[in-house]
């Protein structure tokens, strides 16, 4: 059991790490975007699957998981309001 | 596991100062927020972990909590002054 909880830590600590170097690497911004919310979100979905899979009660999974669940419902919210702000700026420039 | 929990938690935090070069490089405002929100979920996942580590639950409630303070600082910006300038013109 433990060996599954070490193996989706380490496979979400491999995704965060990609979307930070997403953040970094990537020309322009929507781009960066895009890779970011993606990829923290799968970060976090593993490393809350490998907290789920260890956890002693079932109220501790279940807490977890609400909290991953608000995350993404998070991070979807201000995708959304990024990607307006900069198209509308975009838009405001090419008056 | 406890001590794995904090190995991926400090591993985590480095993510996170990388991300500072993001924020201190950053041409648009809006690339400065997303590497906030990546801290945000970042630090969601180290409460977590940590919380796991020391069964500490409100550390549990900390990360919820924490969750939500990203929203509110990119809303209050894509809700904020530009909005305005478009409803003056």
């Amino acid at each position: 059991m433990h060996i599954l909880a070490v193996l989706l830590c380490l496979a979400g600590a491999f995704f965060f790490l990609a979307g930070t170097a997403g953040l970094l690497r990537f020309p322009d911004s929507p781009s960066r975007l895009h890779a970011l919310t993606k990829a923290d979100n799968l970060g976090l979905g593993l490393i809350v699957l490998a907290l789920v899979v260890t956890s002693s009660s079932l109220a501790v999974a279940l807490k977890v998981i609400l909290v991953w669940l608000l995350a993404l419902a998070a991070s979807t919210s201000i995708c959304f309001l990024l990607g307006q702000s900069m198209l509308r700026q975009d838009q405001r420039q090419d008056q | 596991m406890q001590t794995f929990y904090l190995g991926v938690a400090a591993f985590l935090l480095l993510t996170m100062v990388v991300g500072l070069i993001r924020i201190f490089r950053g041409p648009r405002q809006e690339d400065r927020l997303m590497a906030m929100q990546l801290f945000g979920t970042t630090g969601v996942a180290v409460l977590l972990l940590l919380a796991a580590a020391f069964d500490a639950s409100s550390m549990r409630n900390a990360a919820l909590i924490f969750a939500v303070l990203a929203v509110l600082a990119v809303a209050a910006y894509a809700r904020g002054p530009n909005r305005r300038e478009k409803e003056i013109k």
